[in-house]
């Protein structure tokens, strides 16, 4: 990515709260237009990256440039050009969605003349249009969520940044959502948004996985997915925590795990595979069929977090 | 698993109204003693009222239910002895030490005080504490902060163990961890429920109940779900995917159109007949069509189209 076109870059970004170093160090760029992920457990950093990115915390060393203006030195210049959704996002619960959307408007000085057509477009996305009158504290956590997302993208921001929006939030109103975001980012808006959850790892152009505040990888989730290419198999076998514990000290195996009825098995080699069924097979199992598998974002991760030595 | 053994759960018709709202409709299901029995389904489905239920919190207003052999309405004061709950928002005490939090759930839940050192040390090591007993709760890791209410909800050796996103949030690694000591348990015969709304913790289920509207709309296992939905799904790319999703809305062959990143998965009626039918689509909206795939549902897809096959979420 060359220089012009980077909206956000990091530079060794630090923050640290006493002896803990939250986040350590992280330098990426991320370019104009582009739907970012920062993925990892809790504890790793994504929040108190986020509210860097968003001014709301000034690093300990390094720097964030927003659109070019550094979040070390000039923090509140930035803050036209941004928006922050965050975990608990400050939506008025004895006020109805349209009440919450002017008074977000009226906040970050929205024109009146333009006001009524972006609440009608955002309505239209959020399939909040029918409640509109309805109180926000009587909102579904899903269609919260929807409203909270709307009042931040009032004043078209062109770096929006979500922390962990799909929270608590069921699969259904997780699409809704989506469609916001990626409405924003066909408008041009860049986006960085963080989750807990591996599965959404695959709805990002770019994926930073973190780990205990530092940088494990980041790449395309299908580059993240190409290095585990043919070497992840289910396995449908008798006494499978049995079976997890014969093959998991084998030197071709990184790592084997249960998973319902089945085990998981990631092997250090492709070619190692056929070592699963010999193995298997003489200690005595009953091995009902070995297939490969595509590899999760969860695989990938797990990889990562044993290549860095962590484990 | 034996298939023969009495169920260690069983629900027949169960129903529950409030005025006339009917938040469980009717359903029926069995589990078996140590199986892990997922519950999924969109806000206001009528999970939690189910799970109310079966935990004695609430009388069905029709049917019936046992739990480990108890009837859930006659025998509602005793099922809670024979219960064990953990729920992402966990009961621990951060200011207590992680062995005094042992010794209040074990007061709790009312261990034979012969057996409490046994139970405690059991606990410890179970969640892998034992060198860490007198660390505050508070300061440990979420993880580990999971392993030991898990520890805690099963201190009096329930036979059914009730699960509200237990691994919600946390790393992969511990998450695995977690579900090695649910498997454990589940070898030793405990019956687990799971309610969540994560597909990565659905797949560690044996089986997945998913409701909706209050009534049961499928039950079986993870595979045998995805299998069983072998509707045809098409990925495509474009160069607008929201747009791309608005114009298929009403394109024949097409069932659903959702966003995947800036790909486009389709649910189709027939794969091979739908594929020119979408690029006209397309192409009448001005929209660039790039390769077409097909693709395998994730249990996600397969969740979202059962639940719109049963006339959609609660909030839709």
């Amino acid at each position: 990515m060359s220089q012009v076109e980077a909206m956000v870059s990091l530079e060794r970004l630090t923050r640290r709260f006493g002896d803990v170093t939250a986040v350590d160090g992280l330098s990426f760029d991320v370019a104009s237009a582009e739907l970012f992920g920062l993925v990892g457990p809790d504890g790793s950093g994504k929040t108190t990256t986020l509210r860097m990115l968003a001014g709301v915390l000034l690093p300990t060393e390094g720097d964030a440039l927003m659109n070019g203006t550094s979040m070390a030195r000039n923090p509140e210049s930035a803050k036209p050009d941004l928006a922050y959704m965050s975990q608990r996002f400050g939506l008025y619960s004895d006020l109805t969605v349209r009440e919450n959307l002017h008074f977000y408007a009226d906040l970050y000085e929205v024109p009146r003349a333009e006001r009524d057509q972006r609440m009608e477009r955002l309505f239209r996305f959020s399939n909040l249009g029918p409640f509109t009158e309805r109180l926000a504290g009587k909102l579904s956590g899903g269609m919260k969520q929807k409203l909270g997302l709307s009042c931040a993208l009032i004043h078209q921001p062109k770096i929006l940044l979500l922390d962990e929006p799909t929270f608590g939030v069921d699969p259904i109103s997780r699409r809704d959502l989506w469609l916001i975001v990626h409405e924003m980012v066909a408008e041009g808006v860049t986006v960085i948004v963080s989750t807990a959850y591996m599965d959404e790892a695959e709805r990002f152009d770019r994926v930073a996985l973190l780990n205990e505040g530092r940088l494990l990888a980041l790449a395309t989730p299908a580059e993240m997915q190409e290095e585990l290419k043919g070497k992840v198999y289910a396995v449908v076998v008798d006494r499978l925590r049995e079976a997890r514990d014969r093959l998991q000290p084998l030197h071709q195996v990184e790592r084997a795990a249960v998973f319902g009825d089945r085990l998981h098995v990631t092997l250090t080699d492709p070619s190692h595979a056929p070592v699963i069924e010999t193995t298997l097979q003489d200690g005595g199992f009953s091995v009902r069929g070995t297939d490969r598998i595509e590899p999760s974002m969860e695989d990938v991760f797990i990889h990562h977090v044993s290549q860095a030595g962590v484990l | 698993m034996s298939g023969r053994a009495a169920p260690a759960v069983r629900v027949e018709g169960l129903t529950k109204c409030f005025g006339d709202f009917v938040a469980v409709d009717h359903v029926t299901f069995d589990v078996r003693p140590g199986e892990i029995f997922g519950f999924l389904g969109p806000n206001g489905a009528g999970k939690t009222t189910t799970i109310k239920m079966l935990t004695g919190l609430l009388p069905p207003s029709e049917g019936s239910g046992s739990v480990a052999g108890l009837d859930i309405e006659t025998e509602a004061d005793r099922i809670k002895r024979q219960i064990g709950y953990m729920s992402q928002l966990f009961s621990l005490y951060a200011d207590l030490t992680v062995e005094e939090n042992v010794r209040f759930f074990s007061g709790l839940y009312g261990v034979d005080r012969a057996r409490r050192l046994e139970r405690r040390d059991w606990v410890l090591e179970m969640a892998g504490l034992t060198e860490h007993r007198r660390r505050l709760t508070g300061e440990l890791p979420l993880g580990w902060k999971q392993r030991l209410a898990l520890g805690c909800a099963v201190i009096h050796e329930p036979p059914t163990l009730f699960l509200d996103e237990p691994t919600s949030g946390v790393d992969p690694i511990s998450r695995r961890r977690f579900w090695d000591l649910i498997y454990q348990l589940a070898e030793a015969g405990t019956t687990t429920f799971v309610s969540t709304h994560y597909m990565e913790e659905a797949e560690y289920c044996h089986r997945l109940a998913l409701m909706n509207r209050g009534a049961l709309i499928a039950l079986d296992t993870p595979a045998a779900l995805r299998d069983g939905l072998r509707v045809p799904m098409l990925e495509i790319e474009t160069n607008d995917a929201p747009r791309a999703v608005a114009a298929l809305g009403d394109a024949p062959g097409v069932r659903d159109a959702a966003m995947f990143g800036r790909r486009i998965h389709v649910t189709v009626d027939d794969s091979i007949t739908a594929r020119p039918v979408i690029a006209s689509a397309l192409e009448g909206h001005g929209l660039e069509v790039g390769d077409m795939t097909d693709i395998t549902p994730s249990l996600e897809d397969v969740f979202v189209a059962l639940v719109r096959r049963a006339g959609g979420a609660p909030d839709e």
